[in-house]
């Protein structure tokens, strides 16, 4: 009984959220439950509210969550700031990757990883390069990208791949990823699924935003949602990202439009 | 022993421990409050200075009495120094040691808890380290002595090596150059004197620290250094004061003379209390194919001024200034560099990285001349300033007077935040704001960091982390 709670709460469960930004409501009531092992994609159309749903999620400080909540594992993930829902296990692959100026990919990735160690432990340099050369030769990022500067001047799809490098070397239990197919040629979607895939795993929950049922091809998805308007109208399986690439939202928006 | 390295190393990774410490005064020379002609002849007394130098502060009293606070264009904060309130010269009346056991108690752990001697076993050809007014401590290694150089105080240096002192102090930044080094030259004590023979590469670094120890107290050292044809020195200073209530006053000059062929790398890693004056006047001769190079970091204090030049006074000689500022609330860096081209074909090159935090303030003066009768003449000056919030001020003088047109200069300068969306992303991958700042600032400055020996970029990097955890946090 109690491994039963226990497994009832291994999950991302998002209650009838509701966000803003700047005073225009954004989310509105969205619920969405991702246990440890599944797969979920998310397809909506532009301005549904998918970026800002992993925003949210993240923690970002310029959205104010005006109802519901949000539980990671059974715990309260609103209450803790940006840098500790990290910690706790969750990653957000962006949209748009940002910038750092001057700070290499290794240092960045190596202070993230010293950030999730005790106080006074220090994080062993040689093992450090040994599983991040490791994971960059999987996802075939050359090498000298640890010395470049973290996004800086990368090509569209080098920075989606560095998304997926950082993904897997921090081992987060939640993967949000917001269009990481969005830039990426044929090759380069497959090594990423082939990275993301290689992560899959009972003790981690993905949530996946994608326009393209392409990538779904790639990385199985185990739920479908769309996304309209701040919210979830619609759920299956694999098959709904099939019948909604032949058909188009409007398809379920004038079926919302006919239940209404 | 490794017991007492540690001790050092975990009371130095607070921040408070770094330089906010001290210990009761001890003083068997104290010249008193305020500046008359008598707190220099107290201070020539005390010294047994020869009368050459006697006359020499005399005369510089006279200069700064009459020379006038230049607010006309630097901060009307330089008015709020009341020199009533300072005593100009405190000494325990002892002579430097050579070693550490016998440096009184409070003194010693005063530098091995700022990680000194531990300094000088590692890495350093030798060590001068100097407690208010004067050098508690100096030594240098034996094999760097018998090359010939000569590394002691700078009343060491006029007593016992006059003939090469004289012929260059108060030569490269005259006492009337501005209200401070005049000044300084009324009431200098301490800093070193060095003299490396020609040719002669010093291998490791030749280190002095300058410790304040005393409230309402004034440190004005002075350092003169010379390197003959060809010889080769990398001079580094630290410095540190607890923080008082009330402001204290460093006011150095440093001259140094680089001759034909020779090398001259000068680092400051400067991290004073917010309540210190730092009015510093820095200037270097480079003669035919020398090179000056000033490597600055400052952190701290609640006004620095200080603009290091190089005078290419031979063809082929080389300038630099490569300096870090960091201007955290309450505090304002008013840096920059001069360089004087005087020869044919010399080359200067300024990189000036500033960080302004909060209400923290930061200037940028450059001064870069070139007569017209020069020939082949080349200046790079880059000066970029980060801020971290809005409130944060920075303001860019580049004076560049350049004049005929056989001359090839650059000048370039950005201003830039740290994003939002830069520390959002930070956020995501796990660092707190304090650590995402920090990886910004370094990221900012780290080409810069890397002129820096090894041993003090950490130090810096340390310095920095330290900062930004007391402005975020
Ligand atoms: N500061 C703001 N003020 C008002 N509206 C905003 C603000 N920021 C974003 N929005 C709006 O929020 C809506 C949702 O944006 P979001 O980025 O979440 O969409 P999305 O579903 O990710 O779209 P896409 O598929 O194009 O990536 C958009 O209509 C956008 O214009
Ligand atoms: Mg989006």
């Amino acid at each position: 009984m109690e491994a039963q709670t226990q497994s009832q709460q291994m999950k991302l469960e998002i209650k009838d959220l509701h966000a803003r930004i700047d005073g225009q409501e954004i989310l509105k009531g969205l619920s969405l439950d991702i246990p440890k092992g599944e797969v979920h994609a998310i397809m909506g159309p532009n301005g549904s509210g998918k970026s800002t749903l992993s925003k949210v999620l993240a923690g970002h400080d310029d959205y104010e969550v005006t109802g519901g909540e949000v539980l990671m594992d059974g715990v309260n993930l609103l209450e803790m700031p940006a840098d500790e829902r990290s910690r706790a296990g969750l990653f957000m692959a962006f949209q748009y990757p940002v910038e750092i100026p001057g700070v290499s990919n290794a240092n960045f990735i190596r202070a993230a990883l010293q950030a999730r160690l005790p106080n006074g432990e220090e994080l062993d340099a040689v093992d450090f390069y040994k599983a991040l050369y490791a994971k960059m030769d999987e996802l075939e990022i050359d090498r000298k990208f640890t010395a470049r500067s973290v996004n800086e001047g990368y090509s569209g799809g080098e920075k989606k791949r560095n998304e997926i490098l950082q993904m897997a070397m921090l081992e987060p239990f939640y993967c949000v990823l917001d269009e990481t197919d969005s830039g990426l040629d044929i090759d380069a979607l497959k090594i990423v699924a082939k990275g993301v895939n290689a992560m899959r795993s009972p003790y981690r929950g993905f949530l996946v935003i994608t326009h393209y049922q392409r990538l779904l091809d790639y990385i199985e998805p185990d739920h479908v949602h769309v996304m309209v308007n701040g919210r979830i109208v619609r759920s299956g399986g694999k098959g709904l990202a099939l019948e909604l690439e032949e058909k188009g939202y409007d398809w379920v928006r004038d079926e919302l439009a006919v239940t209404a | 022993m490794i017991d007492e390295v540690q001790t050092v190393k975990n009371i130095a990774s607070e921040k408070d421990a770094i330089g906010d410490f001290r210990f009761p005064e001890r003083h068997k020379f104290d010249a008193g409050y305020g500046l008359t002609s008598k707190t220099v002849d107290y201070i020539s007394d005390v010294k047994d200075d020869p009368d050459w130098v006697r006359a020499f502060r005399h005369k510089a009293l006279a200069a700064f009495e009459e020379m006038p606070m230049p607010t006309h264009w630097a901060t009307k904060d330089l008015e709020s120094i009341d020199f009533d309130k300072i005593r100009y010269y405190l000494a325990s009346g002892e002579a430097p040691k050579r070693s550490w056991d016998d440096v009184p108690e409070d003194v010693k752990r005063t530098f091995e808890r700022l990680g000194i001697p531990e300094q000088e076993r590692k890495f350093l050809a030798g060590v001068e380290a100097q407690y208010d007014s004067e050098a508690a401590y100096s030594n240098v290694k034996q094999a760097v002595t018998d090359q010939g150089v000569i590394f002691v105080n700078s009343t060491e240096g006029l007593k016992q090596h006059e003939d090469v002192f004289r012929k260059w102090f108060g030569k490269v930044i005259p006492t009337r150059d501005n209200k401070f080094s005049a000044l300084n030259s009324a009431v200098f004590s301490g800093g070193s004197f060095i003299y490396v023979p020609p040719g002669v590469k010093v291998k490791h670094p030749l280190q002095a620290y300058f410790r304040i120890n005393s409230e309402n107290f004034g440190q004005f050292e002075r350092t003169l250094i010379i390197v003959d044809e060809g010889a080769e020195v990398m001079y580094m200073e630290g410095c540190t004061a607890p923080k008082f209530e009330t402001s204290t006053l460093h006011s150095a000059v440093v001259e140094l003379v680089a001759m034909k062929d020779a090398k001259i790398q000068y680092v400051t890693v400067q991290n004073w209390s917010s309540n210190v004056f730092n009015l510093v006047t820095k200037r270097g001769v480079a003669h035919e194919n020398a090179e000056i190079r000033w490597i600055d970091c400052n952190i701290g204090s609640r006004l620095t001024m200080k603009y290091p030049g190089v005078v290419m006074k031979g063809r082929k000689a080389r300038g630099e200034v490569i300096s870090i500022a960091l201007a955290n609330t309450g505090q304002h860096q008013d840096t920059g560099a001069k360089m004087i081209h005087a020869a044919d074909e010399t080359t200067s090159n300024v990189i000036s990285k500033s960080i302004s935090i909060g209400e923290g303030r930061s200037t940028y003066r450059g001064q870069v001349h070139i007569p017209k009768h020069l020939k082949g003449c080349k200046n790079n000056t880059e000066c970029d300033a980060l801020l971290i919030n809005s409130s944060s001020r920075t303001d860019t003088y580049p004076a560049i007077t350049v004049r005929g047109n056989d001359h090839a200069t650059q000048h370039e300068a950005s201003v830039s935040q740290v994003s939002q969306d830069q520390i959002f992303y930070m956020k995501q991958r796990g660092l707190s704001e304090a650590e995402a700042m920090s990886l910004s600032v370094n990221g900012f400055i780290n080409d810069l960091v890397r002129e820096f020996p090894m041993e003090y970029s950490v130090e810096l990097k340390r310095l920095i982390d330290l900062e930004m955890e007391g402005s975020v946090g």
